[in-house]
């Protein structure tokens, strides 16, 4: 599969292409670490979350902890990957002090799932597809804490034997907004799933991002790699700087050295961290404590029938259902949280297939523009999804206006309550009595005659009067009855 | 009180059992022994509270008839089996005072079974040598001497602290692990009876690892039925070692007396090396007739790739123990040589911490293992493990049930006298013995007679996966044929 071109970034000697990998790290979600019981759970007390194991006692031994296989091969199947039914633990050798066994257990030569592949989404309705090479499951380091004494550090063990996937994509990525449309993608994916949280402030999900330039099509250039990225912004930014530093370091004459390098947020740059000459031999071999991971067909057979609906059917569900647009299906579906409450808004609606496109509106439109408006997440929104299914009923049946609703929409996100209740309470139905309608209609053109004569000569002018009996039956009429009534009593065809 | 230290483990089950003695009388027997012995160096930390202790607790059970089968039995536990509360070093200046908060397995099993601990025994660093010279606590003695020398001897390694403790009679048993062949041939160095099994009958769980591929622990002891008793408690499968295999433990005693007729017996011509001792070659077709008297078959067979097994287990052994050796780094437990930046901690704590055959067996597994050097060195090696294996499988395929070797190349050389100049002349120590380890099968080394110098050697034989019941009904024909055999006591 060929990479969809990227942006192109213009320098003196024409333009480039970037050649962009990225190296994904989930934490997998499960209770207890990769091979040790130790609890996974973040942010207790320095070294509390530590097994005999994870502090590597001589004589210990890991045990694979199968909940964390069974969350690498959901996360297989959720990137449309290749399960690699026999996989193989090995050791990478290092010493560092968040490493007590001076190595880590890892999956090298034979990882747990090999080639997958990921639609992207652009801007402007754009979609890519970037290639999977593996997922690997991995022990997490513990931390170093450099704040606690003058002239010593400290070792926290607690995140030490957590279990890690590392998500390799091949090189299909081409400028930094597929790469962080791609890791946004991922993160969606590994929630819907379950198998990571995605929290990248915690250090859930960081990644490494390989970038190199090129003429278009040319030959592959040398990589940097920018390590332990842990924002999505931060990814873009890297790769744009980064783009920028190679390119003016070719043409100016001179070489990439292939090295390693870490983005500075706060001046926007990258800067080296070690060269290639320094890069560990990490001297790999199948770890001796361990046997090969085997499983059969069966058992992914029915992982695979077990999993939930991830954002690419739920997108064209949401299509395909509700005549939703792929834009706002996209939108709706991009967090796995606004998807679950625009499912919890359809099941609370009367009529589904009448009011499902309806109510994603009112969800995208009204609800997020409110919620980014005050800076709240929808976690956090005050208006619950029964309650908006409440209100998209009444739209949808005619008891109130859209308009009304706007109203009722504000009552509820300030005072609470419920949508049908305070409808009834507050006198917010709409009229649908046709001669209380007509008589405010025939009220107004009594008292406007020169509106009369302007509207029958140019039926566009007419709309005037609807805002005119909207406005004093106090947006309580229904619209289209008024629209009847103008039409046939201004002798017009139709009313704007 | 004599009498009680040298009694055999099943003898003395039998006087617990009648009540002739308590199991405190018996420990502290072996107490006094231990103490008289101290020339030996056989023990490097002895634990006669705790011994007595659990001697105690054991006699009240006893009483109540709830024993055990290893009920009130005293025992010594090899420095790399990690025990609760007591200091545990592997022999290694690295682990210093390092209290394991922990106990390793197999010992948790012979506790659970009663026997009682007398202390901790001395090895060779890490598990690392062949002749117990490695230690950071010295050299074992071996409790047998030339005839009319007083030149101290080595009792092989890197069980040497066992070896020298059972033979001496300072403890009934003793727990030991072989890699390459650490039970075997300090078993066959000092007239006992030691037993490597099958990779995965004994968890290695709480042991300290040398080559986690390799490693393996089992008994010694004075004679083949008491080994057998031992093996029973150790031996099991165990949750916490995913290389420990769950097959029922059988009741190894029970294969003692069983007929050995019609069992063919292989002996491997690559076992026949050039400038062996003639006595070596003599006592191997001594016991070739032995197990024929007893009615066995006996029939050559050929183990091709046999020459190259001790250069392959010298790259695959060390390589898994420089990284298994990779976590004594100062930063956690034992030793800690302080430096200007945390490199040079490393560097201070391990080169202070380590022996020297550590520290060369750390640096070979590091260049075997790194790159541009894994193909041609690991990953051969492997190739010639599996190559190895197969060559024991297709004699068994062919109905061979055991076979027999000698055990070492020679008996029980002089402390000092090997290995100073060139280490491998020491490895060679191992040739007979690397294999079984290469190919995950057991082995038993069992006393078959004496050199010309009046020291012990000893006959090794080979069983199929799993199949230690058969090498136990075997070994126990070589015993009666040839005999018990006691060192004169000197120290």
């Amino acid at each position: 599969m060929t990479a969809a071109s990227g942006k192109l970034i213009k320098g003196q000697t024409g333009d480039w292409e970037m050649v962009i990998g990225l190296e994904v790290h989930a934490q997998v979600t499960s209770r207890s670490k990769l091979f040790s019981g130790a609890s996974t759970e973040f942010g207790g007390e320095p070294n509390t979350h530590v097994s005999l194991v994870d502090a590597a006692m001589p004589g210990m031994l890991p045990v694979i902890n199968e909940e964390c296989v069974r969350q690498a091969v959901r996360t297989g199947l959720g990137l449309n990957a290749q399960i690699n039914l026999r996989s193989v633990f090995d050791r990478k050798n290092y010493f560092y002090p968040d490493s007590p066994q001076g190595y880590q257990i890892s999956q090298y030569k034979s990882p747990i799932v090999g080639e997958g592949v990921v639609e992207v989404e652009l801007d402007g309705g754009r979609t890519v597809n970037i290639g999977i090479e593996r997922l690997h499951l991995e022990q997490d380091a513990g931390k170093l804490l450099h704040d606690q004494a003058p002239s010593l550090s400290y070792v926290d063990l607690n995140r030490c034997g957590v279990a890690l996937m590392e998500i390799v994509s091949k090189p299909d990525i081409r400028d930094a907004e597929q790469a962080k449309a791609y890791v946004t993608k991922l993160r969606s994916i590994l929630r819907y799933l379950g198998t990571c949280d995605g929290d990248m402030e915690k250090g859930s999900l960081r990644a490494d991002v390989n970038v190199s330039v090129r003429k278009p099509g040319g030959p592959l250039g040398t990589r940097c790699e920018i390590k332990n990225m842990n924002s999505i912004n931060f990814i873009g930014q890297a790769i744009e700087y980064e783009a920028r530093r190679q390119i003016e370091i070719i043409e100016d004459g001179g070489v990439i050295d292939q090295e390693t390098r870490l983005f500075d947020p706060n001046k926007g740059e990258t800067r080296s961290m070690r060269s290639k000459e320094e890069a560990h031999d990490y001297r790999y071999f199948p770890d001796p404590d361990l046997l090969p991971l085997e499983f059969g067909e069966a058992y992914v057979a029915g992982l695979k029938a077990e999993l939930p609906e991830l954002p690419d059917q739920k997108k064209a569900r949401f299509i395909d259902s509700f005549g939703l647009s792929p834009y706002d299906a996209s939108v709706l579906v991009a967090e796995r949280e606004s998807a679950d409450f625009y499912e919890t808004v359809l099941a609370g609606l009367t009529d589904k297939a009448r009011d499902g496109k309806l109510a994603a509106n009112w969800v995208i439109n009204e609800l997020f523009g409110r919620l980014n408006k005050e800076g709240r997440d929808i976690t956090g929104s005050p208006v619950s999804a029964v309650q908006l299914a409440a209100i998209v009923d009444l739209i949808g049946e005619g008891t109130i206006s859209g308009k009304i609703a706007k109203d009722l929409f504000e009552i509820v996100w300030q005072e609470g309550g419920d949508p049908r209740a305070l409808v009834e309470t507050r006198g917010m139905k709409q009229v649908t009595d046709l001669s209380a309608i007509e008589k405010v209609v025939d009220d107004i053109i009594a008292a406007n005659p020169d509106k009369v004569a302007q509207a029958k000569a140019k039926p566009q002018l007419a709309g005037w009067f609807v805002g005119q009996v909207m406005k004093s039956s106090g947006g309580k009429a229904n619209p289209q009855a008024v629209n009847d009534l103008l039409k046939a009593k201004l002798g017009i065809g139709s009313v704007p | 009180m004599t009498d009680l230290i040298s009694m055999t483990i099943a003898e003395a089950r039998n006087g617990l059992a009648n009540k002739s003695f308590t199991s405190l009388e018996l420990t502290d027997a072996h107490l006094a022994a231990i103490e008289a012995a101290r020339a030996l160096n056989a023990f490097v930390l002895e634990t006669p509270d705790k011994a007595r202790a659990m001697a105690r607790a054991i006699d009240a059970k006893i009483a109540k008839g709830e024993g055990g089968p290893l009920a009130g039995i005293p025992l010594g536990i090899k420095d790399l089996f990690a025990t609760k509360d007591v200091r545990t070093t592997a022999c290694s200046k690295i682990l210093g005072n390092f209290v394991p908060p922990y106990e390793s397995t197999v010992t948790s099993q012979l506790w659970r079974d009663g026997a009682v601990m007398l202390g901790k025994l001395n090895n060779d660093e890490f598990a690392m040598g062949s002749s117990n010279e490695t230690s950071c606590f010295g050299p074992v003695v071996n409790p047998w001497r030339r005839e009319g020398s007083n030149t101290s001897l080595v009792p092989g390694g890197s069980s040497g602290g066992s070896a020298s403790a059972v033979a001496a009679l300072l403890c009934m048993g003793a727990t030991a692990t072989d890699t390459g062949g650490s039970i075997r041939q300090p078993a066959a160095f000092t007239a006992t009876v030691g037993v490597k099994p099958t990779y995965g009958r004994c968890s290695r769980w709480g042991i300290v690892a040398f080559a986690s591929s390799l490693d393996q622990a089992g008994p010694i002891a004075r004679t083949v039925r008491d080994a057998a008793i031992l093996m029973r408690s150790m031996a099991g499968h165990d949750p916490k070692d995913t290389t420990s295999v769950d097959r029922a433990v059988p009741d190894y005693e029970a294969a003692i007396g069983k007929s050995v007729k019609g069992m063919k017996i292989g002996i491997p011509k690559e076992y026949r090396l050039d400038g062996m001792p003639a006595e070596v070659e003599k006592l191997w077709t001594e016991g070739a007739a032995w197990l024929k008297a007893a009615g066995a078959e006996l029939v050559e067979i050929s183990l091709p790739h046999t020459k190259y097994a001790l250069p392959a287990y010298y790259i695959v052994a060390p390589a898994e123990a420089s990284s298994n050796l990779a976590r004594y780094d100062g930063v956690r437990y034992g030793l800690r040589v302080p430096g200007r930046s945390i490199g040079e901690m490393y560097e201070n704590t391990r080169a202070e911490g380590f022996g020297d055959e550590v520290r060369r067996r750390v640096m070979i597994g590091t260049y075997v293992l790194s790159a541009g050097y894994y193909d041609a060195y690991y990953l051969r090696a492997q190739k010639v493990r599996t190559l190895i294996k197969k060559d024991f499988e297709d004699c068994f395929a062919k109905g061979v049930n055991a076979i027999l070797t000698p055990a070492t190349p020679s008996a029980a050389f002089g402390v000092g006298e090997k290995g100073g100049a060139d280490p491998v002349e020491m490895y060679l120590n191992d040739i007979f013995t690397v294999t079984v380890n290469m190919a995950g099968l057991p082995g038993i080394a069992v006393p078959a007679g004496k050199d010309a110098q009046g020291l012990p050697l000893g006959l090794q034989l080979i069983g199929r996966p799993f199949d230690e019941e058969t090498l136990f009904s075997l070994g126990e024909v070589v015993e009666q044929a040839a005999g018990r055999f006691t060192p004169a006591r000197w120290w």
